[in-house]
Parts: C-alpha cells; structure tokens; sequence
C-alpha cells in the first residue's frame, strides 16, 4: 500500500463522515458552530493518530481473544489525557465541547480504525491512516459547523456575516444537523461521482 | 509479521494486566502536571465571575451559608459593598445550570454570571445576556424582594427568552434561591 494512498482514503475516498458514515453522534451534536466542529475534529484526530500507532506496534502481543478490551484500555487513555489538557489549558473550549470529549472514547471511527486498519498494518503505516483518517473527520466537521452556523446564526468562526440577524435557528438545533448533514453528504458524493 | 500471541489464558491476563497498568501509568502522570492548571482555570473563572456580577469593590471574604459558597465584597472602608452568591437550578432545559448572582445590601441584583450550562446554543443558552442590562428579560437593578421576578408567563414581570420558557423558568429559580440565601446572610 502506498502512503498517498492511505491519505487520498482519509481524507475523501473512505471519508469518515461522508463515506464511511461512521461517528455521526458526535458529528452532529458538536458541529453547531464552526470551532465546535473543528474542536472536535482535532481532538479526535489526536486521539485517533495515537492510538493507532500504539495498536499497531502493540499487534503481535494482544491476543486475539481480548483485542477489543485492550484497544478500549488505549483509547480510552489517550481521550483522557485530551480532556485533562483540554481542561487544563482551553477551559473555554473545554466548556463548550465537555460532553462530547469522553464520548470520543465510543466514537466508532476510533475503534473502527484500530480493528480495520491498525490492527494488520506496520506502524508508519498506522500513523498516517490515523492522522489522515482524523482529518478527514475534521474537515467534514468544519465544514458542516460552518454551513450550520452560517445558516443558523448568522456568521462564520464566530464572525458576524449577516448583522443583527437572528438566523434560522433550526439548523443549529439537531433537525437542522441532519438536514445539513444529508444534504452536503449528496453533494459531496455526487461530486465525488463526477470526479471518479 | 511477527508472530501473533496465541490467545491463551495467561496470554491474555498478562498482556491485559500489562496495556492497563501503563495505561493508568499514564493518567496519573498526566493527571499530575494538569491538575494545579485545572484548579488554577477553575478559580479564575469564578474570580472572573464575581467581578463581573458585583460593583466596584476592594477585597472579599468568602463565607458558607447553608453549603452554599458566598462572596462578600468590600470597599476600602470596610463596608460592605455587595454580595456573590452561587446559586442554580436542576429544571433547565439541558439540566443542571449554574449561575451567579451579585446583589448590592439592599437586595437589588447587581449583576449575573452563568457558570455551567448545556442549554440549547440559539435558545436556553442565549440566557447570559437576555437577563443582562440591555437585554429584553432585563433583571439588573431589580429586587427580589419587591419586584416579581418569575416569567411573565407565571404571572411575573420578567420577558422569558422567546422559544425557552423552560431556561427563563430555571434561571428565575436561580434568582429566588440566591435571594433566599442572600436574606440568610
């Protein structure tokens, strides 16, 4: 396997989000706003990375019969350590995604990744799978919190764009999330039809 | 590829006993260096928080009433100035909220902060600056004592955040447990 490969997967072929589908509770609870989404999306790319690195150098010596109680031990660390760090130093941010952080530990795309990918390949490999797996998640997540926010409220990042108006705040709301979040997923397939 | 590890019994205990100590290794070192950062952010926010809900103030002394923490706030002079009180409700509409409020010695509120939230962002979660000066549920300057801080809804004179009633209903709890222990103090 190549490793331009492994990052065309991540980032669109396998897509997360929008082709893989995986990880869709937190994609669109945090995504209500755009540095929500991309939060999340870094976070979860962190512990992504780590933990498939950890998983594949750590393959020949779980046996089979305990893999998943083992891959949870790893994960379940390295979404601890993000939500200590979180807490510690962006208290802010903290307070805004705080639910969602200890959640990472379930988010199927962590676990489907250890199981699917990190589990049979060497770690160099691993890594780049994790970092551009994660990425993949982020972009989605950004995009679909900045369409949300845009629609919902009014700006971008937090910037105003449509002054002193009060958006359509379903889409901030959760209908609003899977509105936004099937629609974009038709477009990008479809784009991704084209381009193939 | 190396050899895999044959799922035998001890196999699997050691190698389990193995990820789960270094795992726990981990957090406790980790858990270590972030601990004084998290109390420090903790403490700034609430330092933050009583700055901002009370008047002009010199120094402070913290005070219990009832298992609630209290702020009491005073001038040069030593009088007092006014009064931080850390009250909530468990009726929101994303559960437990946490709010501060500063009153002034004659009860009138000075001020408001809210410490903890989940309500809905767009709805509930606009309640930190719906009930503030120049917000349209405006209860700065109002007295809990005198003035009928419930939503209008319930026969009182505060304008609930439209879409929220819930959140408005919660927070004028806040304010009628805060004022309670306000008259303790």
């Amino acid at each position: 396997m190549k490793a331009s490969d492994i990052i065309k997967n991540g980032l669109i072929k396998e897509n997360p989000t929008w082709v893989l589908i995986l990880g869709m509770c937190p994609t669109l609870a945090t995504t209500t706003s755009a540095v929500n989404g991309m939060s999340m999306g870094l976070a979860t790319t962190f512990v992504l990375m780590m933990s498939n690195i950890v998983i594949s150098l750590l393959k020949s010596v779980i046996p089979d019969k305990v893999r998943i109680p083992a891959f949870i031990v790893i994960i379940a660390t390295f979404v601890t350590i993000v939500q200590m760090v979180m807490q510690a130093y962006l208290p802010s941010l903290y307070d805004s995604l705080g639910l969602f952080i200890p959640l990472i530990v379930v988010n199927c795309i962590v676990l489907g990744r250890a199981e699917a990918f990190a589990s049979k390949n060497n770690v160099w490999h691993s890594f780049l799978d994790g970092l551009f797996m994660g990425l993949g998640f982020t972009w989605a997540l950004t995009l679909l919190g900045i369409v949300r926010e845009l629609l919902g409220g009014g700006s971008i990042f937090g910037h105003s764009i449509i002054g002193g108006a009060d958006g359509m705040l379903l889409f901030i709301l959760p209908p609003g999330g899977f509105l936004c979040l099937g629609l974009l997923m038709a477009l990008i397939n479809r784009l991704r039809k084209n381009a193939a | 590829m190396a050899k895999k590890a044959q799922s035998t019994l001890i196999n699997m205990f050691l190698s389990l006993t193995v990820i789960a100590i270094v795992a726990a290794a981990a957090l406790a070192l980790v858990n270590a260096v972030t601990e004084e950062p998290i109390e420090l952010a903790k403490q700034k926010k609430t330092n933050s928080a009583i700055k901002a809900v009370l008047p002009e103030y010199d120094h402070t002394e913290n005070l219990d009433v009832d298992g609630s923490s209290c702020v009491l706030a005073f001038n040069a002079n030593n009088e007092l100035v006014g009064v931080a009180i850390n009250s909530g409700s468990d009726k929101g509409f994303g559960g437990h909220i946490s709010i501060m409020f500063g009153f002034d010695t004659d009860g009138n509120i000075t001020g408001y902060q809210i410490l903890e939230t989940a309500e809905t962002p767009g709805l509930g979660a606009k309640a930190d600056k719906w009930f503030a000066e120049g917000g349209k549920g405006n209860v700065i300057g109002k007295n809990p004592g005198t003035n009928n801080l419930k939503v209008s809804k319930d026969g009182g004179e505060v304008d609930a955040i439209s879409g929220s009633t819930i959140t408005s209903r919660a927070f004028c709890e806040s304010i009628a447990a805060a004022y309670e222990i306000f008259k303790k103090i």
